[in-house]
């Protein structure tokens, strides 16, 4: 097994995870990640996630060597903010040619790092492997230690080419690279009791800066950001921290719990999306410091800044509630944390018709059942009629979701605010739900919505894309309801577990074959929930709802095909 | 319902306004073979030149009777008829448009009383087109001499119709206002053209100031509607005016020769555009071509991609009455609020622009107040350029002059193409101020609650108030 295959087993087998450890140990095998399918997948390779976890470090030279589309095509596409050096905006590559590839990349690889010790000096290099030269060979783990001994600066390879799987992989090997490399070579100048780490916030939008302010009033040090308006120098001293915070998503929790396990250093895992996960983080901040040896008076300091803020992001919220009167939100997260972004905008007065699913209440999963059919990240692999119908049914003002579904939204006309990583404005901490309940403020009264809803001058009545699409379902509707040996066959193809492409009917099947009586039952004869485990409450409640038995076979085996 | 206010100083700082005078010499180099001609001194004519060859790029025929003190004293019959003889023989005018300025108007010379004693006494010319348009300085804007200009054109140059019941109903006459650039008028022929119909525009700046190359060096108009051509006006199915200010020459024409009008406030936005293509398929009575619907799908998408931009600022804007009824509203459509909106003259639709209140006033108040209201997005011509950068806010630059950017002849606001083309380069303006003055940093945040705890910063407060005015 070489060394990147056994840090990619080792990624995998990650005892932090809780859906991780719900897993036999054959899936946990195949991964933590839906595979991908070929001329199905639009997501970005393990290179990319390497590179979107790392190159919020601002002072590091990001050396990408590989051919010119790695880095030629994606370079300076991020919204991360710095505060001090700007070289990471700055763009290396090897720029391999065909030369490289047939005698090897390592020279030139050699040769680009000491130009760029040369002329931009920084205070440590990180070479990103690719797939060509993993292919061809090239060794960079040789030539990074090389080059470090011979320049006398750290040289740090990050082994993640793009075929060795997803974007979320890469993330966890770049957090490898920094707990082999970088984590624990430097100490720092001096430490406090207050010192944390934050681990997976990459300062989009600069989001960070309105979170930090509080901390600085607390006299919480954040040793070290990984990586968001990182330094390099940080990071390697930030194995000195007393506490870290895990933001959000698990992409970096390999990062986390090896800190704990090397250096001592408690984590958990929060988010500052929403004010009272706000509230949440800055207590178990607080209370893990606390219980590292620093003074119980942070406590109650905490409490009463977060009472003050609180106070302040409720007030700025409320005055938006007459205008916000009637109006409903069709909220669809992916990634970020939906459950305290709710309770901002129906403090706002805003109702809410449609939600992920995660934390959802029981009463919101009926309504968002009514509403959608299925679970909420269905909608990503909607086709746009669908998505404009159910738009339309869901009689909502304005869409809130990540910007995979932007396109279909606005073409449907229907407002749509950007709430996903790739969004331009800052909505973390308090200020930050206040800042996006004003822009949805903005984005609902925007008189551009009557003007582009304005029949064209040749529209004829039905002849609108929106209105065929209304037709064509409600006929495909009025077919099904007329043929229930089709409508069975639809119903039974419904997708229920995206991830490992598993059908309602081969679910319903599966529970009336074994007897299956708990979603774990269904996962291990079907491997439904094996993937993201979003689907498993929706496994939860075919199970509740009772297979139909003592259908004719002829209709189960026709619907079967 | 907007409030049209004076502003009551008593000393314009900064102007926004240009004189009438220049209005209608403007108006006149939309014909073939023209000489403008002001009659007043020579400084009259030379502030006007300057200005237009600053803003066109282009040599600008424009002739003074150069009045001196004493002629102006004792009137100024000799100096129009001097400058009429010799324009003729210099530079042999297909017509000479002559324009009052505020120095005869005072001494109230009777240059209609002067042309009748030119033909009287030089008979050859009893035929030249003379046209004479009185705009004294002291009154009114430039859009108010251009649309003189051209009510006295149609009343002088149009011919009833030889036979009132036998119309050409494929020709249209179009009387643009004094808003539209060259290029807007090539958009609107090709788009009238692409529906099988003949447009005949007065004035035609688009073939006389639009920038070409010409064969031939002359010292009139290089192109521009022939007088022959605007004889025939009165033959025409339809006549289009384009912005309220022409809707004095089109009633003129309909006066004189039957032609009945349709007026388009605006031509700038989707459901302006929408207006134009439902009516030039009713009077061709051909479907909209393709490209037209394509273009009004890329009007769409781009209002879509650009309100994310345009959405939610607060917008200062300074504009003659037609072009800020027209560009503002489009502005406000994108989700613009407009808190400053100066103008510099009457006109009715004033009181529909989407604001509180119009001021017909200056530069200076446009920034005082763009300040005072903490705008983000400054509109108005070239010289607003100092206001912007005290302010500190994206500027675009829009009308007549724009001295210091090239290309003012083609900028589009008309058509599906020319809002879509507007958006995107207000919306770039916008992110590119972002990107050089707003990066956040790690202090933006650091007192964002404003003075008062409670209270939301000034900043949320301003938004509420100002997206109040939207409903």
């Amino acid at each position: 097994m070489t060394s990147l295959s056994a840090t990619i087993q080792d990624v995998f087998n990650e005892p932090s995870c809780a859906k991780n450890a719900n897993k036999s140990e054959a899936e946990k095998k195949k991964g933590c990640t839906k595979q991908l399918q070929p001329g199905g997948a639009a997501g970005g390779c393990a290179f990319d996630g390497a590179k979107i976890a790392l190159q919020p470090f601002t002072d590091v030279a990001h050396l990408v060597h590989g051919p010119i589309a790695c880095e030629g095509n994606s370079w300076d596409n991020r919204g991360a903010a710095s505060s001090g050096s700007d070289l990471w905006r700055t763009s290396f590559t090897t720029d391999m040619n065909e030369t490289d590839v047939v005698f090897g990349g390592e020279k030139r690889l050699f040769k680009s790092c000491r130009e760029i010790i040369e002329k931009y000096d920084p205070p440590a290099i990180f070479v990103y492997q690719t797939c060509v030269p993993a292919m061809i060979g090239d060794d960079i783990n040789a030539v990074c230690k090389a080059a470090s001994e011979k320049f006398g600066k750290p040289v740090i390879p990050v082994n993640a080419p793009g075929f060795v799987g997803p974007k979320n992989l890469g993330n966890k090997l770049a957090g490898e690279a920094l707990l082999d490399h970088v984590i624990g070579t430097v100490e720092p100048e001096y430490t406090t009791p207050y010192d944390i780490n934050i681990i997976g916030e990459f300062n989009l939008s600069g989001e960070l800066w309105q979170v930090k302010p509080l901390l600085d009033e607390l006299g919480i040090r954040v040793l070290s950001c990984i990586s968001g308006d990182g330094r390099y120098n940080e990071v390697a001293a930030s194995h000195r921290a007393k506490a870290s915070m895990m933001v959000c998503s698990k992409a970096m929790i390999n990062v986390a719990r090896k800190m704990e396990e090397r250096y001592g250093i408690p984590f958990f895992e929060g988010s500052f999306y929403g004010i009272e996960d706000s509230s949440d983080s800055l207590r178990e901040l607080a209370r893990l410091l606390i219980s590292q040896g620093a003074p119980e008076e942070l406590m109650a300091r905490t409490e009463k800044l977060i009472a003050r803020e609180e106070a302040r992001a409720w007030a700025a919220i409320a005055k938006y509630k007459p205008r916000f009167k009637g109006k409903k939100v069709l909220l669809i997260t992916g990634g970020v944390k939906s459950w305290s972004v709710v309770a901002a905008l129906q403090e706002a007065g805003l109702e809410l018709v449609g939600t992920s699913v995660k934390k959802s209440t029981r009463e919101d999963k009926e309504r968002i059942k009514e509403l959608m059919g299925q679970d909420a990240h269905l909608i990503e692999d909607m086709t746009p009629r669908e998505m404009y119908k159910m738009l339309k049914d869901a009689k909502a003002d304005i869409m809130l979701s990540g910007g995979r579904s932007q396109f279909i939204a606005l073409k449907a006309t229907m407002p749509w605010l950007d709430i996903n990583q790739e969004r331009h404005h800052a909505y973390m901490g308090y200020i930050g739900m206040v800042k996006l309940v004003k822009e949805i403020d903005k984005t609902l009264y925007n008189p551009v919505w009557e003007q582009v809803r304005k029949p064209a001058p040749w529209a004829k009545p039905g002849e609108s894309w929106q209105d065929k699409a209304l037709a064509q379902i409600a006929a495909e509707e009025a077919e099904l309801a007329a043929d229930p040996v089709k409508a069975e066959q639809v119903r039974r193809a419904k997708a229920v577990c995206i991830c490992k492409s598993v059908s309602l009917g081969a679910i319903e099947d599966a529970i009336r074959d074994f007897g299956l009586t708990s979603v774990e039952g269904v996962r291990e004869k079907t491997n439904a929930s094996g993937g993201c485990g979003a689907c498993a409450l929706r496994i939860e409640e075919i199970l509740e709802a009772g297979v139909v038995v003592g259908q004719p076979t002829e209709l189960q085996n026709v619907a079967a095909e | 319902m907007a409030k049209v206010v004076h502003s009551r100083k008593a000393c314009s700082v900064n102007p926004l306004k240009m004189s009438q005078p220049i209005g209608a010499a403007l108006a006149f180099m939309g014909l073939r073979g023209a000489m403008p001609l002001l009659h007043g001194s020579q400084g009259c004519t030379s502030f006007g030149l300057v200005l237009f060859v600053r803003h066109f790029k282009e040599a600008i025929p424009l002739q003074t009777t150069a009045m001196s003190e004493v002629a102006t004293v004792l009137g100024g019959y000799e100096n129009v008829e001097q400058a009429v003889l010799n324009i003729i023989k210099r530079t042999k005018p297909e017509i000479i448009g002559i324009a009052s300025t505020g120095v005869t108007e005072t001494k109230g010379d009777d240059v209609l009383g002067y042309i009748e004693l030119i033909r009287q006494n030089h008979p050859d010319l009893r035929n030249f087109p003379l046209v004479y348009v009185s705009t004294p300085d002291f009154k009114d804007a430039f859009q108010d001499g251009w649309e003189k200009a051209v009510t006295r054109l149609v009343e002088e140059l149009v011919e009833p119709p030889a036979n009132p019941a036998r119309r050409d109903p494929t020709c249209i006459n179009v009387l643009p206002g004094s808003h539209l650039t060259p290029g807007d008028i090539e958009e609107l022929r090709t788009i009238i053209e692409d529906f099988g119909l003949e447009p005949t525009f007065l004035p035609d700046l688009g073939g006389s100031l639009d920038g070409h190359i010409p064969d031939d060096f002359t010292p009139t108009t290089i192109g521009g509607v022939g007088v022959d051509e605007v004889a025939t006006m009165g033959d025409a199915g339809w006549t289009i005016a384009i912005g309220a200010q022409m809707r004095a020459a089109a009633e003129a024409l309909e006066k004189k020769a039957g032609v009945p009008f349709r007026l388009f406030e605006r031509l700038c936005g989707l459901e302006a555009n929408d207006e134009l293509i439902a009516f030039m398929t009713e009077i061709s009575g051909r479907p909209a071509p393709a490209k037209y619907r394509r273009q009004r799908g890329q009007l769409v998408d781009a209002m879509l991609d650009g309100h994310f931009h345009i959405g939610g600022r607060k917008l200062a804007i300074g504009a003659e009455p037609d072009l800020l009824y027209d560009v503002g509203s489009f502005m406000h459509e994108m989700g613009a609020q407009i808190e400053v909106a100066i103008t510099t003259t009457q006109s009715p639709v004033l009181e529909k622009v989407p604001a509180e209140e119009v001021v017909i006033g200056d530069l200076e108040d446009l920034e005082i107040q763009a300040r005072e209201k903490g705008c983000d997005l400054f509109v108005t011509h070239s010289h607003g350029r100092q206001a912007a950068a005290r302010l500190k806010i994206p500027f675009h630059r829009l009308g007549i002059p724009m001295f210091d950017r090239l290309g003012a002849g083609h900028k589009l606001s008309v058509g599906y193409r020319g809002g879509r083309d507007l958006i995107f380069q207000v919306a770039n303006l916008i992110m590119a101020d972002r990107e050089e003055n707003h990066e956040v940093t790690t202090e933006t945040w650091r007192n964002p609650w404003g003075p008062d705890s409670a209270e939301p910063a000034p900043e949320e407060a301003g938004a509420a108030i100002a997206t109040s005015l939207a409903n």
